[in-house]
Formats: structure tokens, sequence, C-alpha cells
């Protein structure tokens, strides 16, 4: 309940600031007040836009949506390989684990030039740019994970007769999920950063795109509900993947 | 039926002798020698147990049997073969701790082994092979007292249960030597003497030998058939590393059966 406390009075001084402003100048842009948003936020919300057909806020949010998640799956699948790759087979961390610290170190919206020019500026540019910029992460924190089981546990599994591809598929596989999904959470703000960034380049539809379109006309109405919009999905997100760990690894609360 | 045949997990016809033999074995770490012409014979179905004071090879030795360290000199063998140079079924371990999987219930720690045997490409069964095993995953959890524990995870039991599951889960393959790091090392006494009396009537039940490495002499006595005591014969003070460990004490106790036959005879003697 405490937690609410400043929410609430963010809420509160936002409406005094928008209201004094209003008063002293009713076209300010800045600071629009509760109402101008919700004027606004109906519009594009609930109505199709008169040029396209489409409701803006959802054929936003469903491009978003798609790119973040498809991003974050290939992500994940591509950590879990070279994660318990690099953690469990020593020639292959010796091989590999410079290359991906390296890798990781390249600030991805450096290179997004290269992306858009090689790849176009169509979804696969937008894709790979999250999934550069995400994947080293989760890589070294799997790695991390997967070399730090205890040398008993594999040495127990060898003695029940476990070959290194079932050593990996029930012992090392389903102790590395929990981290998996630690990390994915970990990295949902920079994966949305990276989102936005591609988004406000070069894009026809998405979140980000609409913010940084409507900024030329100083639209503070559609941006805020958007960047509370961006905030609260982020937020689902988050709370979503918490919730499968604990669903889907229970034991592994049990083991902190 | 009694308590030996409930612990007895089957053979399959296959006889599962396992003689272990060291001709003049060294391990050394370049200049650092850790054991020093060892020459041991043990028979099958022995229950040896290894006290030595600490950094005097007894845990070096275990691991040459376990196959995670090898001979620098000389010959370990098992039934003449020298041993495999990899952890494999015919030799089960339990450690002091961490043997355990975290994310399996006890049911399906017990389980796992059967299921690497059984399903080597997932090393998970389904249908009439997983009811199968689970019976006799069952069946084992039930004689060890695991029963209703059995779809609790392993950081929910106590430490003593946890060491029972560990015992449980080793030999649910029918190891031919089963090896036990100083398994009791981290328990209350109390709770050890429950221990002892499962290991003991595991061991009877089934054909395997024991090696089990401990720092408690008088469960060395208690337990063993065979006692091995590991410790360095020569010493030089100037180099401390020079010299390794030998089995200076090799003693063959009287077997459990002569032990309650002389304690049955003999009503004031304290049971040994």
């Amino acid at each position: 309940m405490l937690g609410a406390l400043p929410f609430i009075i963010l809420l509160f001084v936002y409406v005094i600031a928008s209201n004094l402003r209003f008063a002293a100048n009713p076209d300010d842009k800045l600071l629009p007040t509760p109402s101008a948003i919700g004027q606004t936020l109906k519009v594009y919300a609930a109505e199709e836009d008169r040029r396209s057909g489409d409701v803006l806020l959802w054929l936003d949010t469903w491009a978003s949506l798609q790119r973040i998640g498809l991003a974050l799956a290939i992500s994940a699948a591509i950590g879990v390989v070279f994660g318990i790759a690099t953690g469990v087979i020593p020639l292959v961390r010796a091989t590999l684990s410079p290359f991906v610290a390296a890798l990781s170190m390249i600030p991805p919206l450096a290179i997004l030039p290269i992306l858009f020019i090689v790849m176009g500026l169509g979804e696969v540019a937008k894709i790979t740019l999250i999934v550069i910029g995400v994947t080293p992460v989760i890589i070294r924190d799997l790695a991390l994970r997967a070399a730090e089981l205890p040398r008993e546990q594999l040495i127990k599994a060898q003695t029940l007769g476990a070959s290194t591809w079932q050593l990996i598929v029930r012992v090392v596989l389903p102790q590395i999920w929990p981290r998996l999904i630690d990390s994915l959470r970990l990295t949902l703000g920079s994966a949305w950063l990276f989102l936005i960034a591609a988004e406000a380049i070069a894009s026809t539809e998405g979140l980000g795109y609409r913010i940084f379109l409507v900024r030329r006309y100083l639209a503070m109405d559609v941006i805020l509900p958007y960047v509370v919009w961006i905030t609260a999905l982020a937020f689902a997100m988050d709370w979503l993947l918490k919730w499968i760990r604990s669903r889907a690894c229970p034991w592994a609360e049990m083991v902190r | 039926m009694d308590s030996l045949t409930r612990l007895s997990l089957g053979g399959d016809g296959a006889l599962t002798m396992a003689r272990v033999t060291a001709k003049n074995l060294w391990k050394t770490y370049d200049d650092h020698v850790v054991l020093e012409n060892v020459n041991l014979d043990v028979d099958d179905h022995e229950f040896v147990t290894i006290v030595g004071a600490s950094g005097c090879g007894k845990t070096t030795f275990l691991k040459m049997l376990l196959g995670i360290e090898t001979p620098s000199k000389g010959q370990l063998l098992i039934d003449g073969k020298p041993i495999v140079p990899e952890p494999d079924a015919d030799r089960g371990i339990v450690f002091q701790r961490y043997s355990l999987f975290p994310h399996l219930t006890v049911l399906q720690n017990v389980l796992l082994g059967l299921e690497f045997e059984r399903s080597r490409l997932l090393g998970k069964l389904f249908g009439a092979g997983r009811r199968n095993a689970v019976a006799k995953a069952n069946g084992l959890l039930e004689s060890i007292g695991l029963a209703s524990s059995r779809d609790k995870y392993p950081a929910q039991l106590s430490g003593g249960m946890q060491q029972r599951l560990s015992i449980a889960q080793s030999v649910i393959r029918r190891p031919k030597i089963l090896l036990l790091d100083e398994p009791f090392g981290a328990l209350d006494p109390g709770i050890t003497l429950d221990l002892h009396k499962l290991i003991l009537d595991l061991w009877a039940a089934n054909e395997m030998s024991i090696f089990m490495i401990t720092h408690d002499i008088r469960e060395s006595f208690q337990l063993g058939t065979r006692l091995l005591v590991f410790d360095k014969v020569r010493h030089d003070p100037h180099a401390p590393e020079a010299y390794g460990a030998r089995i200076t004490y090799d003693l063959r106790l009287k077997t459990h059966a002569e032990r309650a036959a002389f304690a049955s005879a003999t009503p004031d003697a304290i049971p040994a």
C-alpha cells in the first residue's frame, strides 16, 4: 500500500502543474491537462485512423510486441545453446569466451547503421539489433551458471550412467531455466531501449515510431500516455516472466 | 518379507564380481608425492573402511577408484582390468554434500539412474517403461523410509534424509562398487546410527563392495570387514611433500554375522 504513495504524489503534482500552466496559457503544449490527454487517448485507442483505417495504439502495440517478443525468443534460444556449450565444454569455452566477451562490449546502437545498410529497413534489422544487444549478456550469464554447478553433481550423474548428452538434457538444462528467466528479466530494459531506437529511425508503425513521429508537433498529449503504456507493458512482461519462473521451477525458490 | 530381501535390488543373473587390486600404485603431482607404493587386494563383497589423517591420500585413492584421477605409476585393477578413467555406472558414489539434484523431487532423484539406463536419447521414460521404473524406485524408497517424502525437493529434507536419498540414488543402478566419501561427516550422531544400519543392510542384501572414507575410528571398526589406515611412514621435515602415504595397517575384521553370533553367545558383551 505504501508503495502506491509515490505514484499518487507524482500524479497529484502533475495535475496541479498542468492546471497552473493551462490557466496561464490555454494553448500550452508542454503539460497537457488530464482531460486533454484523455481526449487524445480516445482517438488513438478507440477510433480508426482516417487515412489508414487502423486503430493506432493497438497497431503500434502489436507491432512492437511482435518485434520484442521474437527478438527475446531468438536471444534466449541462442543464449541457452551457447551458454551451456561454453559453460560445460572446456574446448568451447576456450574458443568462444573471449569472442563473446568482446562482442558484448560493442555498443549495439553504433552498429545500427550497418544493420540498416546490410539488411534494409525492414523487420529483420530491428530484431537483429535487439538480439545483438541482448544475447551476449545472456550467453555470459548462463555460462557462469552452468560452470558453477557443483562438480559432485556432474560426477554423480556420470556414475548413474549419464552420457554427456543426457547430462546436459537432464542435469544442466533444467537448472539453467530459472537463470535464463532472470537474465531475460534483467535485459528487458535494454531490449526496449534498442526496440525504440530502431523504430525511431526507420519504421512505419510501432510505439517508438509513434513517439518520435509526433515529437515534431510537440504532441505531449500523445507522448506521455505512450510512455506510460510502454512502461506498463515492460512491467507486465517482467511480472509474467517472474510468474512463469515460480510456476515452472518451484525448486529454485527453495534452494536460495 | 524380511528387511534384507526388501533392500535387495535384484540381479539379472550376471555375476557382478568386483575384485579390486592395487599393484605398486603411486600418485604424484609434479614433486608432490601423495601416495607411494600402495599394494592392496580386496575380495568381492567386502566392506572396506579407510581412515587416516587429512592429506594422507585417502580421497585421492577414492578418486582413482572413481576414475576422476589416474595413477601416476603402477596399476589399479577391477577384476584384473585397469580402471576405466571416467566415472561410470559400475562405481556409485556418495559425497558428503552436493550429490543430489536440487531440481528433481525425491522420486525423480532415484528414478534418474534408471532413466539414464533405459532412455539413451532423452534420459526420460514415458508410459509403461516409466511405470515400471517408478514401481522399482517406489519400492526402494519404501524400504528406506522415504516413501512419504517422495514428492518433496531435496532442499525440503533434513541432512540425514538427504544422505539417505543419496545412498538410495546411488545403489539403484546396482554398482559393483559403492564409494562413500565421508558420507556421514556432517550429520548428528543419532542420525548417523540409522544410516549405519541402512548402509549395512544394503551391503548385505546386494552383491556390491563398499569403500568408505571416514574420520570416525569407531565407525570404521563397526561397519568394515576390512580396515585400511593410510599414513606416511617417511618424513622429511625440510620437504614435507617429498614422501607420500602408504597403507600402514590392513586389518581384516570379523564379519557382521560372526559378530552377531558372538554377541548372542555372550549376552553380557556389548555389541560392537
